[in-house]
């Protein structure tokens, strides 16, 4: 009796539960298979490559590779003394094979990012080692140079073992592990990356003010005026959507020059002296404009389409219950906004903080961003696994105001359509 | 009851939205303190635009709008203490039930204590103590109207003004809030100006209607005086069921007149809004003044052939083709003398001809 009343069948004696998935299969295989091309394509366009980017970041299996018989040996070493004889037999052959592929000098180089002073006792040990006779290779390598017999150095070595480093990272933040293996900051004067977070950061909270304090009264505008000049306004807030970034870029870098249009209307109307036209590009300023103007619409679309669902009712309400304008504003209409501004706010913090072409072109030295950094390695240095270690830093530094945001106002409170 | 005859008086007011047609004219209104009155009238009459005026979202084209003597066109809304229920209820959705009904008094800078004292009268009104903390959205559609008409009410204005409140609810629900409204009205004595298209509402409810039409107020009287004495055809048709025939009158004296239907026969009518023979006219007849097979004497007594039956349970509604009009419409309320009302019959209809209005033709 109990077994039945909990087990309900249907008519034809299936039991109702096993009948409502069979029923419903066909709909979830048919709706799997439509996000199915979507989901492929983000498997092979993003998560792949973030993943292969969080790989490139943090590997360091070049020295690890290069001495496999010296780390092995070193496992038991606990590196307070000079390592036994066995590690030294380990480097030696190690090392002989490097000059035998002549790939030494790739060691060298690493060696001496850990140490300084490792490529010239290196070298001279691959002179010297031509002469080695079988055995007892602590004292003949020791022999070749004193600083062999510093313990540092074996430590040094130590150090590169693992095949996995956080020292991209730490140069991304201006940190290095230092010899001792302490987390210190470089020198104040070689703090370059630090500056460029904290102007990221800047300039992507004060365009996001910017954008919010201008778009506001559009989307409201948008929002209420009649159909046929609310459509007209759409456009010219569209517009720039339709014009590509280059151009739109490459405009303002006509209008903001020295000899540009805006200083000439400056000087024309006698605001400013001939011979002293503000510079108005190549820094930030010319960042704050170009980059304002161009995530703009970002902020009043998603405002817009909460405002267009606020009844007007609403505020008329507030007002013949006594609020004045600003009060009816202020207690009634802006509440009902907030999904929107923080759709809007977030959109456009998170595009400008990763925001490239803008900075590049109109910023100058002044008002480039952290992209131009993460570019610059990709581009110019070839240290793919520092611009990837960047990349990912900013990725985190974005889901963290993700998250701080998602703690704040709640992430089911924004409306983006 | 009255001390003030006109607490609200609209005096000679226009609007125009477009500068090329007028929504609302030469509007003159004047309304008592402590009534209720409705403005009736299908949409597009003008009497949201009225409502709207009074309420100061729009302003008149010409003309003044008094409220207690004074002019009140240059006085912005939240300046003007009236209340008002809005179509949708324009609760906040963001507030709380307390916050919304406590909107009003905070904004007038009342102390916590008496707030609290309002909020809780004003909800018990409306019987919905207890729901302090709800948000509106976790109400229904009943219970949000409650509110809206508590918050309306919370900061004791002198005038409510309510837009089709009960428009959104369901039959049943509307019909029990009508009445609640009324009680309200009743116990606590304030002016309300309600807006509506539903006759019955309006019926029910006001002290008088304006009935609205095309920018003008086509009468203004009692729900009954409406009903039974409609002015002219638009009023006869707008409220209630109405049985009318077109004819021109043939022989006109004091209070009787013969009218000769485009069909050719002639009934009696009572003369409304013609003067003289040969005016065309409308004959207004109301569908339960029209009886069947009755004995008693009326001075108009025809032959009509039933076409359609319509049972309603406590009557029945039966539709003939008398006197070439088809649409002719009987009430025959249900008791077990109704014979043969069948499908086809002919039977004799009459009425009396103060009861049938001669009025202006369409």
């Amino acid at each position: 009796m109990s077994a039945e009343t909990k087990q309900i069948l249907t008519t034809d004696g299936i039991p109702l539960e096993v009948s409502l998935k069979k029923a419903e299969r066909k709909n979830k295989i048919k709706a799997f298979l439509l996000v199915a091309p979507l989901l492929l394509f983000l498997l092979i366009t993003y998560i792949f490559p973030i993943g292969d980017m969080l790989m490139r970041s943090v590997d360091d299996k070049m020295v690890t590779q290069m001495l496999p018989k010296t780390f092995k040996s070193m496992e038991t070493w606990d590196g307070k003394e000079l390592p036994p004889e066995e590690v030294f037999e380990a480097f030696y052959l190690d090392y002989k094979k490097l000059i035998e592929d002549k790939t030494f000098g790739k060691l060298s180089t690493q060696l001496n990012y850990t140490k300084n002073g490792f490529k010239s006792i290196l070298k001279k040990l691959q002179r010297k080692m031509k002469k080695f006779e079988e055995g007892n290779y602590k004292e003949q390598i020791t022999a070749v140079h004193p600083r062999w017999e510093n313990v540092e150095y074996w430590r040094a070595i130590k150090r590169r073992a693992p095949a996995y480093t956080s020292a991209k990272y730490l140069k991304g933040m201006d940190m290095y592990v230092d010899e001792e293996g302490k987390i210190v900051s470089v020198e104040e004067d070689r703090r370059v990356h630090r500056i460029l977070w904290l102007r990221t950061l800047e300039v992507a909270f004060f365009v996001t003010l910017l954008c919010f304090l201008m778009a506001y009264p559009i989307a409201h505008l948008l929002a209420t005026l009649p159909m046929k000049y609310s459509n007209l306004l759409m456009i010219c807030v569209l517009l720039p959507f339709w014009t590509s970034l280059l151009v739109r870029t490459a405009s303002w870098m006509i209008l903001l020059q020295q000899q540009g249009v805006v200083n000439d209307f400056f000087v024309m109307t006698g605001l400013v002296p001939d011979d002293a036209r503000p510079e108005m590009m190549y820094n930030k300023t010319g960042t704050y404009v170009a980059m304002t103007q161009i995530l703009l619409p970002f902020m009043v679309l998603p405002l817009y389409s909460v405002m267009k669902t606020i009844s007007p009712s609403l505020m008329r309400a507030g007002k013949s219950l006594g609020g004045t304008p600003f009060i009816a504003f202020w207690k009634v209409y802006f509440p009902l906004t907030i999904p929107g501004i923080g759709a809007g706010c977030l959109l456009v913090f998170i595009l400008a903080i990763g925001y490239y072409i803008t900075p590049a072109l109109v910023g100058g030295a002044s008002g480039t961003l952290i992209s131009n950094q993460i570019a610059f390695h990709m581009k110019s240095t070839l240290d793919w696994s520092f611009a990837s270690a960047m990349g990912l830093m900013l990725l985190a530094g974005v889901l963290a105001i993700y998250w701080v945001y998602n703690k704040l106002v709640g992430v089911d409170n924004i409306k983006l359509g | 009851m009255p001390n003030n005859l006109d607490f609200v008086k609209f005096d000679k007011v226009d609007k125009s939205y477009d500068g090329k047609v007028l929504v609302v004219k030469d509007l003159n209104l004047d309304i008592a303190e402590g009534e209720f009155i409705t403005m009736l009238g299908p949409s597009g009459s003008g009497k949201t635009t009225c409502l709207m005026m009074l309420a100061g979202f729009e302003t008149p084209t010409n003309g003044e709008i008094y409220l207690d003597k004074n002019p009140i066109s240059n006085i912005p809304p939240h300046k003007r203490g009236i209340g008002m229920v809005f179509q949708n209820y324009a609760l906040f959705p963001h507030m709380t039930v307390y916050e919304n009904l406590a909107f009003p008094l905070k904004v007038r800078k009342f102390q916590k204590d008496e707030i609290d004292k309002k909020v809780d009268k004003a909800l018990s009104m409306v019987s919905l103590s207890g729901f302090e903390h709800r948000m509106p959205g976790q109400l229904s559609g009943g219970q949000q109207q409650r509110v809206a008409v508590a918050r309306s009410l919370v900061f004791d204005p002198q005038l409510v003004l309510m837009d089709e409140p009960l428009g959104a609810l369901d039959k049943n629900l509307r019909e029990s809030m009508q009445y609640e409204i009324k009680h309200i009205h009743e116990s606590i004595g304030v002016t309300v100006v309600y807006v509506t298209h539903d006759q019955s509402e309006a019926l029910t409810m006001s002290n008088r209607i304006a009935v609205f039409n095309d920018g003008k107020v086509q009468q203004l009287s009692s729900p009954d005086k409406l009903y039974e004495e409609p002015v002219n055809s638009f009023v006869a048709e707008f409220i209630g069921e109405n049985n009318t025939f077109a004819g021109q009158i043939t022989d006109m004296s004091k209070d009787k007149c013969k009218v000769k239907l485009n069909e050719g026969s002639e009934i009696i009518a009572n003369p409304i809004s013609v003067k003289t023979n040969g005016d065309k006219t409308t004959v207004s007849l109301r569908p339960e003044r029209a009886l069947i097979n009755t004995k008693e004497k009326m001075d108009n007594n025809f032959k009509g052939k039933i076409e359609e039956v319509i049972y309603h349970g406590d009557h029945t509604r039966v539709r003939l083709d008398l006197l070439g009009n088809k649409e002719f419409i009987l009430k025959v309320p249900n008791s077990s003398a109704n014979m043969d009302i069948k499908m086809g019959n002919q039977i004799n209809v009459s009425w009396n001809s103060h009861d049938a209005r001669a009025l202006d033709p369409k």
